[in-house]
């Protein structure tokens, strides 16, 4: 699988190649400047980009606006940003387009590889990594809010693991349920979220991308 | 009717402004009069004693005096007159000490020596330009009373310079109050605004007197920043010390035990091994929450805009972010603005109650405007030791402000504005 790398810091950067290529990846670039990172994702083949929020030269949201504008360029190419901090404004921007093959993800996430290459690898596939951390700030404000239309607890915990881009394998197993249970929850939530019907992928990030918006 | 309106507006607004001269003739023939004389008596009496009990009281009736007129110099002809008396120290003696202390204070500040000179201006050129306006259409209109008829029973009488004296001259007195009338109408309200130019020129600070009160307040300004800046150096240092880098010693001791280990009891060589990265894990947590405390990421990669739309996305209660700014502004204004924002909302959630909350920033001529308004129960103090008096502080080094509109009940409204240039 080929991958596109931007990342400004050496060490980082350095840590990452090392740690994709062990899992077998290949690193056609690593990039660490904005300006680089663009024409890289318009001259290279990629299945896959993994791209820092601050890049220089301007050390504000650069790859951020390079990865949206790519995927702008590019429906659905799958990209995973990076960041030392997550915001679900960002969140909501990356996932606006509905395209699927979308990750944000703190960069603390890298400390255990297997959970990160899984990430990596789900992205690629065209589902979504959001950071456990978007969701639980969402989490900590609807409980002062009304529930999100209408889900019950047990729909609310599955669209959260829905959110973080777990499959319903994934998530039968952490709740101890089996996959059967977990089918027919996703497809309550997808009922009450008034969510069209199309292939499942993109579904879970419209749902997601809703639960998002009804945290306004 | 375009005319005709204007016409009118016109008339009404001599009207007023002779109504408005009637009322300031008044108060500058008694109020001014009888304020001078009094003050000035009390004055010569201060060597026997007597004075220096009434002195004070009678420089604040003056002062009171001042400020009504300065009041109304700025609502009825939108003359801007400042406020010139220095301030009393807070820590002002209680008592007679505490009264002879003011009237030595008073008796020093040349505001007061400038009101005593207005008083003596306002009583005279003040009194005559305020009369002229509706005198001008009281005499004119004696004119024209005169021609109708008043002259037959007045027998020989002076209309300025026309001696009346018969249906000729009478009818010549009418056509001079015409003109009388007719310049009333033109240029009344701008002899009200000549009154108000006269008293401007005494109650206005001095040119010297303005830098004093800027020199004072960029010194308190300045102290205030100094302390909150250490304050925050100190708060920073000691989560560092207590926070990241007591977590990165225990991890680097553990590390050191896992080297010992890993040969003998590679188990338990583990079990450290998952400590050590979760200390890790948990230092990055802590950098991060305090990285958000001294320049929140959002404000350095996106602006103030964006970053007070994230800050609205992590409150417990639905806020609503309007933005309307056409750039970057300063960096310190924009951090400044958003920790005086982040303050305010929390203040809304904490005290208010409030279902909603709404935040609008705009920049307009030179001019940071932001209003962050609540549904909640109202009765926010600025005085009353919450954080709000220290937002004013923080905004005051920037030479911004902070109003505070907030009836029992609700709803809350803080408005700050703080001078910039945007990019």
């Amino acid at each position: 699988m080929r991958v596109l790398l931007a990342e400004d810091l050496f060490l980082l950067r350095d840590g990452l190649v090392r740690m994709l290529e062990a899992y077998d990846f290949e690193v056609v670039a690593a990039v660490e400047t904005g300006p680089e990172l663009t024409r890289a994702f318009a001259e290279l083949e990629i299945d896959v980009a993994v791209c820092d929020v601050r890049l220089p030269p301007s050390h504000t949201d650069e790859g951020l606006q390079c990865a949206l504008a790519a995927r702008r360029a590019r429906p659905g190419l799958p990209v995973l940003v990076l960041s030392q901090h997550v915001e679900q404004l960002y969140a909501r921007e990356l996932l606006a387009d509905g395209n699927g093959g979308i990750g944000y993800l703190l960069k603390d996430r890298v400390f255990d590889a297997e959970q990160f290459i899984d990430a990596v690898r789900r992205v690629a596939a065209g589902g979504t990594a959001m950071d456990p951390q978007v969701i639980q700030q969402l989490l900590s404000r609807r409980q002062a809010d009304r529930p999100v239309g209408g889900l019950t607890p047990r729909e609310l915990e599955v669209l959260e693991l829905m959110a973080q881009g777990r499959s319903n394998a994934a998530i039968a197993g952490q709740l101890f349920v089996t996959e059967r249970a977990i089918a027919k929850h996703t497809s309550n939530i997808f009922a009450k979220l008034d969510l069209p019907v199309s292939d499942d992928d993109n579904r879970r990030v419209l749902a997601v991308l809703a639960y998002l918006d009804q945290g306004r | 009717m375009g005319i005709d309106s204007a016409a009118t507006t016109k008339v009404r607004g001599s009207l007023i402004a002779a109504a408005q001269g009637l009322a300031l003739a008044l108060l500058a023939l008694t109020a001014s009069i009888v304020l001078f004389v009094l003050t000035v008596v009390s004055l010569a009496l201060i060597p026997i004693g007597v004075g220096v009990l009434t002195t004070p009281y009678l420089i604040d009736l003056v002062r009171a005096h001042a400020t009504t007129r300065r009041k109304l110099a700025y609502a009825w002809s939108g003359v801007e007159i400042p406020v010139p008396y220095r301030r009393f120290p807070a820590d002002l003696r209680t008592g007679f000490v505490g009264h002879v202390e003011r009237l030595n204070l008073m008796l020093k500040d040349p505001a007061t020596w400038r009101d005593l000179l207005w008083l003596l201006t306002d009583m005279t050129a003040g009194a005559v330009t305020a009369i002229l306006a509706p005198g001008l259409l009281v005499e004119g209109l004696f004119g024209t009373v005169l021609f109708a008829g008043l002259w037959t029973v007045l027998g020989d009488w002076w209309y300025a310079f026309i001696p009346v004296q018969g249906w000729g001259t009478a009818f010549l007195a009418s056509l001079l109050g015409l003109v009388w009338i007719t310049l009333g109408l033109l240029f009344n309200p701008y002899l009200v605004r000549a009154h108000f130019a006269v008293a401007a020129a005494s109650l206005s600070p001095t040119r010297k007197a303005r830098l004093d009160a800027r020199i004072d307040q960029l010194t308190e300004s300045r102290h205030d920043a100094v302390d909150a800046s250490a304050a925050e150096l100190r708060r920073i240092e000691r989560d560092l010390h207590d926070g990241a880098q007591a977590r990165l010693v225990a991890m680097g001791m553990d590390l050191g035990t896992i080297e010992a280990l890993v040969e003998k009891n590679p188990a338990k060589a583990k079990e450290l091994l998952a400590q050590a990265r979760q200390n890790s894990a948990d230092a990055l947590t802590e950098l991060r929450d305090l990285v958000r405390g001294i320049h929140p990421p959002v404000l350095a990669e996106r602006g103030l805009g964006d970053a007070v739309q994230a800050l609205a996305l992590r409150l417990p209660v639905p806020t609503e972010v309007a933005v309307a700014l056409p750039g970057r502004l300063e960096a310190p204004v924009e951090s400044a603005a958003y920790f005086a924002v982040s303050e305010v909302l929390t203040n809304a959630v904490k005290h208010a109650d409030a279902e909603r909350i709404w935040v609008d920033i705009e920049h307009r001529a030179g001019m940071l405007r932001i209003a962050v308004t609540d549904n909640g129960r109202g009765g926010a103090d600025v005085s009353a030791g919450s954080g709000l008096r220290g937002v004013e502080r923080r905004l005051g080094t920037f030479d911004g402000v902070l109003a505070v509109s907030s009836p029992a009940g609700g709803p809350t409204m803080v408005t700050m504005e703080i001078p910039c240039a945007s990019s």
